[in-house]
């Protein structure tokens, strides 16, 4: 089992509470789940990375449960209460130093947790309808909410009373009607203090703490459907959005002009990452399929079906096609010369043993294969 | 009319042409009064002797789309296309013959190619016996009515002042679905209705939409929560437009039919009919409504059968019929503007490949 899981590269949750991960050297995709009984409180909705070694990662479900999973044994280690399934679901969960823990929930309250106790040490509340919340990879005591009418906050965990940064919202349109806003995802650009919000109402904001001006700094509209989803580029110059009808689109942060956008995704985008270090972008979605693109030419690198609804993904900093390490290496290697062509996407549960799928699917392979030669 | 006499041989000016040219000389010469339908012919034969004089140096390579003149072009492709029919009918007898002489030995015929014979195989084809779908499927929004919970009933209305035949066919469609109720809409906003029509335990939402005094479009709301499928409808025939059609439908609960729903797309879809109608049929009735899927299209027909014998049945088309193509399935109810789309058709992306479809 530590083995399956110490090779994905890609991690994701999904609507049924199953965590998924996908090998794309091997191009397999496992399923870790907790015990063959599943149920949609376990519906994965936030996740992250444990440690800054990437060897843990934290799996917060729609009942208030923040489970902890361990890439190398490849099993569930322990779970943790961190509130009630009344209060909302996560909206965002961040690693302090150590083994604090913060997690947000769409009613707001935002609570930083430590290990021993079932009580949170701080608490704060971030207004209503919190929509995200997202950590600063600079200063990982910093972190940014929004919502629905809830316009960007920047909160710093030292000082929970008040906000370092509110942003104001837009001013008033042509016929002196207020502006709706709904901010639904944001990230911190990493050279500078500037934050990069996306709206429900189809438009992206750059917010600069350090400038007197409260107001985005820099507007860009894009597409007519709620933006879901918003990853920075590790340039740190472009930054990817994806919206409900499954439009992903690069925009361009120094003039704001839409710069391309990725074709195949056919459901809303709920998850969007860049790759930290190779130019790739990863998009999940409900339409059950995991797509890696390549940020140079825009091209689909990897699609990979995956069977429920994916609400959110991670990288691991590896590289992608990094072949498996260690122990299973040369079995790897021994079945990738006896199959030929690559077994595509045999879901394996982790607690049996891998199956893999009969001979009239590797046809279809084939012609996957073909498929990808073109590109 | 003269025309210079140019030895056969040389008449080689690409397969079309062999067969053609000595039959043309033969018939120039010999209908001398025959007047208009000889001289384009006899204007052919100077154009090729004049093309052959200058194209005897290299290897010719003639076509008909060379011929500027529209009538002589078009003549000649007749002449082409006829002769192609021919010599497929000369090699289908020659094949049939050797089967016939063969007898028991002949080879099987061959299967011809047809375009869901071409199907590009589509992973989300959903597999009987996997867990995850199935476990996804027994948890998501129609698992009420599935289970037994909850019993279909159907609000149909249409887009704002509905013209004859929109309003002919929501009331057939009420007698089709059983416990379905047809509301004038009165202009209302559909945001609005979807959470009285929940209040007053709907489960499901029928809109038609009018186009010129048609029906073009079909927006089926799945209610307490469910998915929202907006349709394009065509080829609506009304009951009277029937021919050989049976009375009116009973008040019988009918079975419903749904056929070639494979893909994990397909089987959301074939779920959210199903819902429509009752659990349990009422054989009594013996009437039937299929769903069929080809090419994704979706073809509803409602029938009443008998069975005459254990192997014979006569069935009788009651019944409006249509036909439905998935334009787009969204997550929730109805909100076409910030709702989460669970799939749209894009058809620059989808269209390519006449061979892939997706339900």
């Amino acid at each position: 089992m530590g083995d399956t899981s110490r090779l994905c590269s890609v991690w994701l949750g999904s609507e049924t509470g199953i965590l998924k991960g996908v090998s794309l050297s091997r191009k397999q995709a496992f399923n870790f789940c907790n015990t063959s009984h599943l149920s949609r409180d376990q519906e994965v909705r936030a996740l992250c990375w444990g440690d800054p070694a990437e060897s843990e990662l934290l799996v917060g479900s729609v009942d208030g449960t923040v489970k902890t999973f361990s890439t190398e044994k490849g099993s569930f280690t322990e779970t943790r209460r961190c509130g009630d399934p009344a209060d909302g679901c996560f909206t965002g969960l961040a690693v302090l130093s150590g083994s604090t823990l913060v997690s947000c929930v769409e009613c707001g309250t935002l609570r930083v947790w430590r290990e021993d106790s079932s009580e949170p040490v701080k608490e704060l509340s971030a207004g209503k309808n919190v929509c995200r919340m997202r950590q600063s990879p600079v200063h990982p005591h910093k972190v940014a909410t929004g919502g629905k009418e809830n316009g960007l906050k920047i909160w710093d965990l030292e000082t929970p009373e008040k906000p370092v940064f509110t942003a104001k919202n837009l001013r008033d349109d042509w016929l002196d009607l207020r502006r709706p806003h709904w901010v639904r995802d944001m990230a911190f650009i990493p050279g500078t203090d500037k934050v990069v919000t996306c709206t429900g109402y189809h438009q992206v904001h750059i917010f600069d703490p350090s400038s007197p001006q409260r107001r985005p700094v820099l507007e860009v509209e894009y597409g007519e459907y709620p933006l879901t989803a918003l990853s920075l580029t590790a340039s740190g110059d472009t930054v990817v959005v994806g919206n409900t009808h499954g439009q992903i689109a690069l925009l361009d942060l120094r003039k704001g002009l839409v710069r391309g956008c990725l074709k195949g995704l056919v459901g809303g985008v709920r998850g969007l990452q860049c790759h930290p270090s190779q130019p790739v972008v990863a998009s999940c979605g409900l339409d059950r399929f995991l797509r890696i693109h390549s940020l140079e030419d825009r091209k689909l690198q990897h699609k990979v079906y995956l069977k429920s609804r994916l609400n959110c993904l991670l990288f691991s900093s590896r590289d992608l096609e990094e072949p498996a390490g260690e122990g299973g290496a040369q079995e790897v290697k021994e079945e990738e010369e006896e199959e030929g062509d690559e077994v595509w996407d045999s879901m394996a549960r982790v607690e049996e043993k891998p199956k893999r799928k009969t001979t009239e699917e590797e046809e279809p392979q084939k012609k996957k294969g073909k498929k990808k030669k073109k590109n | 009319m003269d025309f210079t006499e140019v030895p056969v041989s040389q008449h080689n000016k690409g397969k079309k042409k062999k067969n053609k040219t000595p039959k043309k000389k033969r018939v120039s010469g010999e209908g001398n009064g025959d007047g208009g339908g000889v001289e384009p012919k006899e204007e052919q034969e100077e154009k090729m002797e004049k093309s052959e004089q200058a194209a005897t140096a290299f290897p010719p390579s003639f076509s008909v789309s060379e011929i500027k003149n529209k009538q002589r072009r078009h003549l000649m492709f007749m002449k082409f296309k006829q002769e192609k029919r021919k010599q497929k009918l000369q090699l289908k007898k020659k094949k049939k013959k050797e089967r016939e002489a063969l007898g028991d030995k002949a080879p099987p015929k061959e299967v011809p190619k047809t375009i869901e014979n071409q199907r590009v195989y589509d992973e989300t084809t959903v597999n009987p016996e996997d867990e995850e779908v199935a476990f996804d499927e027994g948890t998501d929004e129609f698992s009420s009515y599935f289970n037994g919970l909850t019993n279909p009933k159907v609000l149909i209305t249409t887009s704002d002042r509905p013209r004859g035949r929109t309003v002919r066919f929501c009331e057939q469609l009420a007698t089709v679905i059983p416990n379905a109720h047809v509301y004038y809409r009165r202009g209302l906003a559909l945001k609005r209705v979807v959470p009285q029509c929940i209040a007053r335990n709907f489960t499901y939402v029928m809109v038609i939409n009018e186009d010129r005094k048609v029906p073009n479009g079909l927006v089926l709301c799945h209610l307490p929560d469910g998915p929202t499928a907006h349709f394009k409808v065509s080829s609506v025939r009304l009951r009277k437009e029937m021919k050989r059609r049976g009375k009116e439908p009973t008040e019988h609960s009918p079975e419903v039919i749904l056929n070639n729903f494979s893909t994990r797309l397909g089987h959301s879809i074939g779920r959210l009919f199903a819902a429509l109608f009752p659990q349990d049929p009422q054989f009594v009735g013996r009437q039937v409504a299929t769903f069929h899927n080809q090419r994704d299209f979706i073809f509803f027909r409602f029938h009443r059968y008998i069975f005459k014998n254990e192997k014979k049945v006569g069935i009788q088309e009651l019944g409006p019929r249509f036909t439905l193509k998935l334009r787009s399935l969204q997550k929730g109810t109805f909100d076409s503007k910030f709702g989460e789309y669970e799939w749209v058709l894009k058809r620059h992306e989808m269209d390519e490949c006449r061979r892939k479809f997706q339900l």
